[in-house]
């Protein structure tokens, strides 16, 4: 029994590995994207986000024993990327410096033979759909374009070809933050407005926050987690997306007792956390639990609320970040951990803690992060 | 037409060795029977004895390369190589400093460049005929000196070694400039900055910075002076008559008046391997410095 | 910091550029000079460059370089560009070997080349004439184009072919539209380069031309070797003119885009 054409998903990864020479670049991967999502795929440089954009476009050829890559359902392995329906935008524009902005957007169009007065007209739409006008930039030739606009010319010239899939390998790398905000909001924009699916590909963990419906953590090959931006946030699974994702301060320790929906956790540098229930734990497992600094807060020794982990320390650095405070509190023998704190405006309200004062961390029990081993 | 088009994509898709294949071919092909082949063949002939007419009878010997023991021969094998290496120090005791000038000429450096350029592509024959005209007994250089009063008699300049010496210099000094011009052009000027705020005067900043850094365009350089010079044969021929023999002469007679087809063949090999050496010296060399980096 | 030559740099260096750039003017400005024997000048006179229309020898060999030259030219450009592509887009085990291998020719001396060539066509028994000349030129003469081409190519930026193709443009389509069009400037500088080497090469051919095939160059040295004649700088000014011309042609290719 067949799923709806509807729920069908419109781009599988089914155990694809990638090798070059001995190097394992795409590792055993598999994963769906449904009609009309904003997928993206994160990670640092080398973590093989680009590879698995690229055995997408039909760039690459997956390893003769590794897996198989389905569009709308169908095995595309060995399609080469001009039969596969899908556009691409790359990371340095890559546009035809001996064609005008017009030609280079109506490439696609020519290829498929379409009459050319619909070739113009199509051209006008797309340029118009990434704000950029027809009559001013249309005979304008790439070298004569700024690197914001280049880019949206790259952007029109994937969109006039109207594919259901839309691949984007960091476009907005090398435009400037201001400008890179403005254009995040923009293709998150198109992506609703013209129902297509994107796939994006960044090592910006904001931007990926920002834009996407689901993320894809790569971590040396493997995808580490995926799930929703709260997801990925909240609720890391491993230390690797914890530490990429935003902060985390980590403990070690060893799962000695458990009573009520609780564990206890015997920490290796000594002390004791207790932990939620989560299954799979048993006693004497070892474990490493994460906890984001703007969960936990600092407080005065009588006024701990009941159901929070304490530590205590004493303060070490106080880093302005502007919307936020970082307090470094060192805790005898676990070490330093970030608290961040909310900046109510030091000039007005300054903060009651300093700089050698000592002071006790809490947080509540469930915003522990139990992460897997990686 | 559509059909059979996509087919073949297909197909050679599928064999991203046969695409590679398809492209390399002809011209390998055309190196390997051309080039390779006629290379190893001479080799062959080298160690074969001497036939009626020149050519080669079956056989074995190495009596083509044992006569290089002659003094005879070993004075042309000597004063080869001593011309070469002098040509080529002149040449870098001129070079060095017109391609140190040429960067840092401004909005000249593309004409200084092309002015390089021009002589490094034209005729050989025809600059070497350049250099008779000035420099025979009724030439130029000569007619001069004598309006000028300074000589009475002609001077002999031409068929002389000092006539071959210019002669090589004139011909081969582009080849030096143009490699140490681009290894100074990629000097980083940020490196002499630092090193003036650092306490260096200009020699020593040239010293320790600019040569040691221009190194690579040198050895290049000296490279694509000495080895030409090693294998030369114009020069030689037209400024320095029968007298001032290079090896590439002595493998040109035998291949014409002498007759002596493996002679010469062997000493086009000597030629070879010498030049052979030279070049593995200077690619081991340079892996090594690549595998420090 | 100062950076403007100092006086002794300049000095060296025009002293350079009149070494290297004096005998041939003085060669051309006595091409015109209307006296047989002497290097006096005796006035302005075309008639050397009459005289060479005179000689059949120097017509032929024109014929002969011009008819070798574009033979020896289109075969490399093919052949090296060619090669040139597959070396930039594929890597294979031995590549820097082979590349090693590609630029022998580079640095043979020409001596060497020219006797492998005339000893290979004894061996075959082939007989000598405008065929092995071009054979000669276009196994000389590829190495060169491989050189310019390649460095075109390591310029230019790839993901411009797979954005094509991404855009449904199939391989040969992609190479027409695109590939072509940014490699046109280095393939012509190649062709450009080949055809001056071919045309102005003369330890080779002399080893290779038959009796009947005389190349200008070969012409050009009877003449220099026998009878020293202001024809001779005629015949030489034209050949500089036509080399200084494509010379400066290949430069402003190369510099394009």
């Amino acid at each position: 029994m067949s799923a709806p054409a509807q729920q069908q998903p419109v781009v599988q990864f089914v155990g694809v590995s990638k090798s070059f020479g001995a190097t394992r670049a795409v590792d055993n991967v598999s994963f769906e994207i449904c009609r009309g999502e904003f997928f993206s795929l994160l990670g640092p440089s080398g973590c093989g986000k680009t590879t698995t954009l690229r055995l997408l476009a039909g760039l690459e050829q997956p390893d003769d024993s590794g897996g198989e890559v389905r569009l709308m359902g169908q095995p595309v392995n060995r399609r080469p990327p001009y039969e596969r329906q899908l556009s691409m935008v790359f990371q340095n524009y890559a546009l035809f410096p001996h064609l005008s902005v017009a030609r280079n957007v109506a490439f696609g169009l020519e290829q498929r033979r379409i009459a050319g007065a619909q070739i113009q007209e199509r051209v006008r739409r797309a340029l118009a759909m990434v704000r950029l006008d027809p009559d001013v930039f249309g005979r304008r030739m790439p070298n004569q374009l700024s690197g914001g606009q280049r880019q949206r010319v790259a952007l029109a010239r994937a969109l006039v070809l109207e594919q259901p899939i839309l691949l984007l390998d960091e476009p907005l790398g090398a435009i400037d933050l201001q400008l890179r905000k403005e254009m995040q909001l923009e293709l998150k924009a198109l992506n609703k407005q013209l129902g297509i699916t994107f796939v994006y590909v960044t090592h910006d963990q904001e931007e990926a926050l920002t834009m996407s419906d689901r993320i894809a953590v790569m971590d040396r090959g493997r995808i580490a987690q995926l799930g929703t931006p709260a997801e990925i946030y909240e609720n890391p699974r491993t230390a690797f997306v914890a530490g990429f994702i935003g902060q985390s301060n980590f403990f070690d320790g060893r799962v000695a007792q458990h009573w009520d929906g609780r564990w206890l956790l015997e920490l290796r540098a000594g002390g004791a956390l207790q932990v939620p229930h989560h299954p799979g734990l048993e006693q004497n497992a070892t474990i490493r639990v994460a906890v984001r600094p703007e969960w936990m807060n600092l407080r005065r020794a009588d006024s701990v609320p009941p159901g929070e982990n304490v530590l205590a320390g004493t303060i070490r650095d106080i880093i302005y970040l502007g919307q936020t405070l970082h307090i470094i509190v060192a805790i005898p023998s676990i070490g330093d951990i970030t608290v961040a704190l909310r900046n109510e405006g030091q000039i007005t309200r300054p903060l009651a803690w300093k700089r050698g004062e000592s002071a006790i961390i809490s947080w509540s029990i469930d915003d522990c992060q139990i992460l897997e081993e990686s | 037409m559509a059909w059979w088009r996509e087919h073949a994509l297909h197909w050679l898709s599928q064999r991203p060795r046969a695409r590679a294949g398809a492209l390399l071919a002809p011209g390998s092909l055309w190196l390997v029977v051309f080039f390779a082949v006629p290379i190893l063949i001479m080799l062959g002939y080298s160690l074969m004895p001497r036939g009626l007419y020149g050519g080669v009878e079956r056989g074995f010997t190495l009596e083509h390369y044992t006569r290089f023991i002659d003094p005879l021969y070993l004075d042309i094998l000597r004063r080869t190589l001593a011309w070469s290496l002098a040509c080529t120090a002149i040449c870098l005791g001129l070079g060095y400093p017109v391609a140190y000038t040429i960067v840092r000429s401004g909005r000249w450096r593309n004409l200084l460049l092309l002015l390089v350029v021009l002589p490094f592509w034209t005729s050989f024959l025809v600059r070497t005929f350049a250099m008779i005209f000035l420099m025979r007994d009724t030439g130029l250089i000569n007619d001069w000196l004598a309006k000028l009063g300074l000589i009475q008699h002609p001077l002999t300049i031409l068929y002389t070694p000092f006539a071959v010496m210019v002669g090589l210099v004139y011909g081969f000094l582009p080849f030096m400039i143009l490699p140490i011009y681009a290894s100074l052009e990629k000097l980083d000027r940020g490196l002499l900055e630092a090193a003036e705020v650092l306490g260096a005067r200009p020699a020593a900043r040239f010293r320790r910075v600019t040569l040691p850094l221009s190194m690579p365009g040198v050895v290049a350089g000296c490279l694509l002076v000495f080895i030409p010079a090693l294998g030369s044969f114009l020069t030689a021929d037209l400024l320095g008559g029968a007298k001032q023999m290079m090896i590439g002469n002595l493998v040109q007679n035998q291949f014409s008046a002498a007759r002596n087809w493996p002679f010469g063949s062997a000493a086009s090999f000597i030629i070879m391997s010498l030049i052979l050496l030279l070049l593995s010296i200077y690619l081991r060399a340079q892996g090594r410095v690549e595998a420090a980096r | 910091m100062n950076l403007r030559p100092s006086r002794w740099l300049l000095t060296v260096t025009a002293a350079v550029y009149i070494f290297l750039h004096l005998p041939i003017l003085v060669l051309m400005v006595f091409s015109f000079n209307d006296s047989k024997f002497s290097v006096d000048w005796q006035g302005f006179s075309l008639r050397w460059y009459q005289r060479l229309w005179e000689r059949t020898d120097i017509l032929h060999g024109l014929q002969v370089s011009l008819m070798v030259g574009i033979a020896a030219t289109a075969i490399s450009t093919v052949l090296g560009t060619l090669l040139a592509l597959g070396l930039s887009r594929h890597r294979f085990p031995g590549r820097r070997t082979f590349m090693g291998l590609l630029y022998l020719p580079l640095v043979t001396p020409e001596i060497v080349v020219g006797i492998s060539l005339l000893i290979l066509f004894a061996v075959l028994g082939v007989s000598l004439g405008i065929t092995t000349i071009v054979i000669a030129h276009v196994a000389f003469c590829l190495s060169f184009v491989v050189v310019v081409v390649l460095a075109r190519l390591a310029g230019m930026d790839q993901h411009l072919e797979e954005a094509a193709m991404l855009l449904g443009a199939d391989e040969i389509t992609t190479f027409r539209r695109v590939t072509v069009p940014q490699l046109w400037p280095g393939i012509l500088a190649g062709a450009l380069l080949a055809f001056i080497i071919s045309f102005d090469d003369f330890v080779i051919t002399s080893f290779v031309a038959g009796p009947g095939s005389s190349t200008l160059p070969i012409v050009v040295y009877g003449m220099v070797r026998k009878n020293i004649e202001p024809s001779i700088n005629a015949i030489s000014t034209i050949i500089l003119l036509v080399t200084a011309t494509l010379i400066y042609l290949a430069e402003r290719l190369v510099r394009a885009r």
